[in-house]
């Protein structure tokens, strides 16, 4: 029997679908073992303690990471396995929020938020200006800001100009690495409830990976816990705070005791 | 103890075979990316005017000392064989194929190497690297190859007005100071040199050029470890182009002028 057919007997095709996913920096194993799947329409939110390999997770999926072993499917097609142009063509279809905005200081605001657009020369530069305008408004900025730098903006101001350049091509997969680290509690949830508007108005599948709890419940409908890396519980989002694994219940509690010892080096 | 020795000496030369191949394979792709679609002519002319226009002051101010000294230096050493009448050739074949492309490079590797060093590894570690990857761009294509094709066209231009400037350095001190007759410097500064003199010369700009984007390139683009790490390819930018200008100076010397 065709792994097609294995696949339309079991149920609808994951977007994201990672299956063995390992990585090793050195002699340290960062990634060891991740199966994940993320349904079309679904945002999963994983989390786990810094250094745990969240970002690794999230780049090896985009492949800006080559995993040492494993595979990333997106809608069934083998990622990492195809050439270098599929490659390109399915991430044009990825829309990526950097943990510090990663915003482009040497362009304007407004290029920063049309940038992927004029690399796919899919408008002129008036018409990406004006379309950068729109975008701008949507997470709550004014089109005049599209002409300041990025070193003139706030953090959160950053962050929202970041979402704007990642949903400007309106892509179909959206991922976010710790969105609202380094913002306070308001324009934090500020973020997050753009992000939600964003994920629900464009369709998009989303993985959002955070330690930050509150952002993890109002971002994700589902949830998995990284650790020592592996995925050590997966489940729905609301169920974060009593998923009835101590690890993940120390770590989602923030409790100093539990299965979780921290690596202190002396 | 001896197998020891060896065995540090073994590390250090793969890490050096390893760092060679890597810079090869490195200039090979950015090379690569020059010469295919798409192409980024607005930032080829930005990065020009970055190497080129940007340090003309430094250049100009290196360019006309030099050529000042070495008319000096030239009439002290050739007056020894009664040869002062050579100053304006020995000037001349000096700046052109030796010190104006030298010390050109030298000053735009200092100033441009470290600058684009700089800008690509913060871009490195602050994710914009990952970014363009994201968002549809090649970052070799976009932030490389520009910076090479620049290179390779700014230094020859800074090199024609080095070499005119320090020739001019070498005729205010030979008519002020040394007293030779202005015309008759000219005169000789034109009949000693030779169309090949300037345009090898104008050779050695443009390799070095290169060199000098390729080291800014490969050091910042692989850089790591926040700021400390920038700072690390900063210095390697300046230091390895500086060495390699040295370096292929002499084999562009033996290749074209020797033999």
């Amino acid at each position: 029997m065709s792994a097609t057919v294995q696949r339309a007997m079991s149920g609808p095709v994951p977007k994201i679908r990672v299956r063995g996913l390992r990585k090793a920096f050195g002699g340290k194993l960062v990634l060891d073992g991740i199966d994940l799947d993320v349904m079309p329409g679904t945002s999963t939110v994983v989390i786990g303690g810094s250094g745990s390999g969240k970002s690794v997770l999230i780049k090896c999926i985009l492949g800006l990471i080559e995993p040492d072993a494993g595979s990333v499917e997106i809608d069934g097609k083998s990622l990492l396995d195809s050439p270098a142009r599929d490659r390109a063509a399915a991430r044009a279809r990825i829309g990526m929020l950097f943990q510090n905005g990663a915003l482009f200081d040497s362009l304007p605001v407004w290029e920063n938020v049309a940038f992927g657009l004029l690399a796919q020369n899919r408008v002129s530069r008036p018409e990406a200006k004006a379309k950068a305008a729109e975008v701008l408004s949507q997470v709550g900025l004014a089109a005049s800001v599209g002409d300041l730098s990025p070193a003139e903006l706030s953090g959160g101001m950053q962050k929202r100009v970041a979402l704007a350049r990642a949903i400007a091509a309106q892509p179909d997969m959206l991922f976010f690495d710790e969105p609202t680290t380094g913002l306070d509690p308001i324009m934090g949830a500020v973020i997050d409830g753009l992000i939600v508007d964003c994920v629900k108005r464009l369709g998009s599948t989303a993985i959002a990976i955070t330690h930050d709890m509150a952002s993890a419940q109002r971002i994700g409908d589902r949830a998995a816990m990284l650790l020592k890396g592996k995925l050590i519980w997966q489940g729905d989002a609301s169920a974060l705070l009593d998923s009835g694994n101590d690890a993940v219940d120390q770590f989602t509690h923030g409790r100093r005791d539990g299965p979780i010892q921290m690596e202190l080096r002396r | 103890m001896l197998l020891d020795l060896v065995a540090a000496l073994g590390r250090v030369l793969l890490g050096a075979c390893q760092s060679a191949g890597s810079l090869a394979l490195f200039a090979l792709a950015g090379l690569s990316h020059v010469l295919r679609p798409p192409y980024y002519p607005r930032l080829v002319l930005a990065a020009v005017a970055e190497m080129g226009f940007f340090s003309l002051p430094v250049v100009a101010l290196t360019a006309i000392f030099t050529g000042m000294v070495l008319a000096l230096q030239a009439s002290t050493a050739l007056s020894r064989f009664s040869a002062e009448s050579a100053s304006a050739s020995l000037v001349v074949l000096s700046v052109t194929r030796e010190l104006g492309p030298v010390l050109a490079g030298l000053m735009v590797a200092g100033r441009v190497g470290a600058a684009t060093a700089a800008e690509l590894g913060t871009m490195r570690v602050t994710d914009q690297i990952d970014a363009l990857s994201t968002l549809s761009t090649v970052p070799m294509k976009y932030l490389v190859a520009p910076r090479l094709l620049a290179g390779i066209i700014a230094l020859p231009l800074l090199v024609v007005v080095a070499d005119i400037l320090g020739v001019l350095g070498g005729f205010i001190i030979a008519t002020l100071k040394l007293g030779f007759n202005g015309p008759t410097y000219i005169v000789a500064t034109l009949n000693h040199l030779e169309t090949a003199d300037v345009t090898l010369g104008l050779v050695k700009a443009a390799v070095f050029g290169f060199l000098i984007a390729l080291m800014g390139c490969y050091h910042g683009y692989n850089s790591k470890g926040g700021a400390q790490g920038v700072g690390a390819a900063t210095t390697m930018a300046v230091v390895t182009a500086s060495v390699l200008i040295l370096a292929f100076d002499y084999v562009l010397s033996e290749l074209f002028f020797v033999r």
